[in-house]
């Protein structure tokens, strides 16, 4: 054989720009970058300040618990409890501030509840054995009904001495950029590191590509389908604390659906369902789609019924074209 | 000294008999060809020894000591290293990561570790080479041929000093060049002293690279012996049971 070592690693199958244009995420990313131009043109006020503004800190609570999603559908998993979780850590960091506890006890309740809750759905999924999406969803009832015992069933908006410092968290800016945005990039970077150049990453890969193999070859799979609920559903926690500062209130119905909105991103972004792939920066372009599509149907004046409409046509494209590329490329 | 000894072992599930009081010892650097028909036991007796599954009854003893697996990673720790007849491979990663899956190279200070992907290419293309394979260790393992991904099964055996190295079914699906290559690695592997463990259909890959041949029929050994003392007629025979014992 005339080829060296070197000229053996490095060969691929891709070169970088052919890697990057076979990604659903590219070309969703494209879809964005081709609508905000778009936009720009057909209406006066989506490229202002204030706009772009709002929609920077709006998709971030869908992004982040996109990241975490994505984490859990690599590993072939699903979370339909999510919305609920982030109910149910809003009420109780709700409930700790305005019983009067600082800020950093109300974070700390809310973190812990997120914790646990990602611990039961864990070992229930991972050691018992029983099927993700059922577990979830038994969760997703459990959790708001969790939510609405712990404020019985009011709505909080007063939280206590550190009530200020919450609000700030949620929905002040830092030199122009929202804080919800800075926490969104901050955490997407992680995420990526994470499942990039950590073995803790390449365990929930190898996971999701074939779990009997990772068993076989001492992958500590158990473990790590645990740890992925417990950041799922921590990051439905911090997206919790996040929102309720912003919001500066927490009812009951808090994240109601917003589970399906988070697997859409996540999908659009460029997860796979069955397992095996999927991006941090996907979860967060995806979260971004939805959002411009939803704040664009407003700025054009098309009825605000007609977002459904266009999200879920969103998925069907974004899966679609993937599709239809593999076809050819299998050909 | 054996590097590996059965001793009575047999495995049940449920009310079926998987494998019935077998025992034997292995060498340091001797390869045995495991034969028998399907369902005769032999793939069920290799996850035994790789840690698969534990015993029914009897025992394992490695170097003389006792030994108990109760998951694969502890029969990889005392230097029993397996391929799969299915390879055990993650096609989503690439050539690399699956050679190197659980046993990750890593960079860094202390605590602070992050993979190490120039080491892992380079590491899994001087095993490429030396199993003269085309695999790239770049390439992803559901793109590539069934040469290539039984290449990158083998690689992973070569990891790190194994005492003892299974094979199910190595050359059922590759190339021709590649079963000479295969083949030719486990003379390599005997030449170190590692002992082979070689299940296998293809009497001539059995014959031309074995030592000792054993035969299962219904998890019974039926035979012991020394390839030279045998034939593949005689194999053949005991196989589908026109001789008993041999």
């Amino acid at each position: 054989m005339a080829t060296t070592l070197e000229s053996s690693i490095d060969r691929q199958q891709h070169t970088l720009l052919s890697w990057i244009t076979s990604r659903q995420t590219f070309w969703v990313f494209l879809a964005i970058v081709a609508a905000c131009i778009f936009l720009s043109f057909a209406t006066d006020s989506f490229a202002t300040h204030q706009n772009i503004y709002n929609i920077t800190r709006n998709f971030t609570f869908t992004a982040i618990i996109a990241l975490g999603m994505t984490i859990v559908i690599i590993t072939g998993g699903i979370d339909l409890s999510v919305g609920s979780v982030l109910c149910l850590c809003s009420m109780i960091l709700a409930v700790v501030m305005h019983a009067g506890y600082s800020i950093l006890i109300g974070v700390a309740a809310a973190l812990g509840t997120a914790v646990l809750v990602g611990l039961f759905n864990g070992i229930l999924i991972a050691y018992v054995g029983m099927p993700p999406f059922v577990v979830t969803l038994g969760m997703l009832s459990v959790a708001r009904s969790l939510a609405m015992v712990a404020s019985n069933n009011t709505v909080v908006f007063q939280f206590g001495p550190d009530q200020q410092k919450l609000l700030t968290l949620g929905g002040g800016s830092t030199f122009g950029v929202s804080n919800p945005l800075i926490y969104t990039l901050l955490l997407a970077l992680f995420t990526g590191f994470i499942l990039r150049f950590t073995r803790f990453g390449r365990y929930v890969f190898a996971i999701g590509g074939n779990e009997q193999a990772a068993m076989l070859t001492g992958v500590p799979v158990r473990q790590v389908k645990v740890a992925v609920y417990v950041i799922s559903a921590l990051s439905a926690g911090v997206a919790a604390i996040i929102e309720t500062g912003w919001l500066g209130a927490v009812t009951t119905n808090l994240g109601s659906g917003m589970e399906l909105q988070v697997i859409a991103a996540a999908v659009i972004g460029g997860a796979n369902l069955a397992g095996g792939i999927g991006t941090a920066f996907g979860a967060l372009v995806g979260a971004a789609l939805i959002e411009i599509i939803r704040n664009s149907l407003g700025l054009l004046g098309v009825n605000a019924f007609w977002q459904g409409t266009f999200i879920g046509g969103a998925i069907l494209l974004a899966v679609l074209f993937d599709r239809i590329r593999n076809f050819r490329q299998s050909d | 000294m054996p590097v590996l000894e059965l001793v009575n072992v047999s495995k049940h599930f449920g009310a079926i008999t998987a494998l019935n009081g077998i025992s034997l010892s292995i060498e340091p650097g001797q390869v045995v060809g495991l034969m028998g028909d399907n369902g005769a036991g032999k793939s069920t007796l290799v996850k035994i020894i790789a840690g698969n599954f534990p015993a029914s009854h009897g025992d394992l003893r490695m170097d003389g000591q006792a030994v108990h697996f109760h998951k694969p990673i502890e029969a990889r720790g005392h230097g029993i290293e397996i391929v799969y007849q299915d390879l055990a491979l993650c096609g989503n990663l690439t050539a690399a990561a699956n050679v190197f899956l659980s046993r990750e190279l890593s960079t860094g200070i202390g605590p602070f570790r992050i993979l190490n992907y120039a080491g892992m290419y380079k590491r899994a293309a001087e095993l490429f080479k030396e199993l003269k394979s085309e695999t790239r260790p770049r390439d992803l393992v559901n793109k590539m041929s069934g040469g290539q991904r039984q290449a990158v099964a083998i690689a992973r055996t070569m990891l790190s000093e194994a005492k003892i190295v299974l094979m199910d079914e190595p050359t059922a699906a590759i190339s021709v060049r590649q079963v000479a290559e295969v083949l030719n690695l486990i003379r390599h592997l005997r030449d170190r002293g590692i002992a082979v463990i070689l299940i296998s259909h293809r009497m001539p890959d059995v014959f031309s690279v074995a030592d000792r041949i054993i035969v299962l029929r219904r998890g019974t050994k039926v035979a012991d012996k020394a390839i030279a003392e045998s034939s593949p007629e005689e194999v053949t025979g005991l196989i589908t049971g026109a001789i008993e014992r041999a």
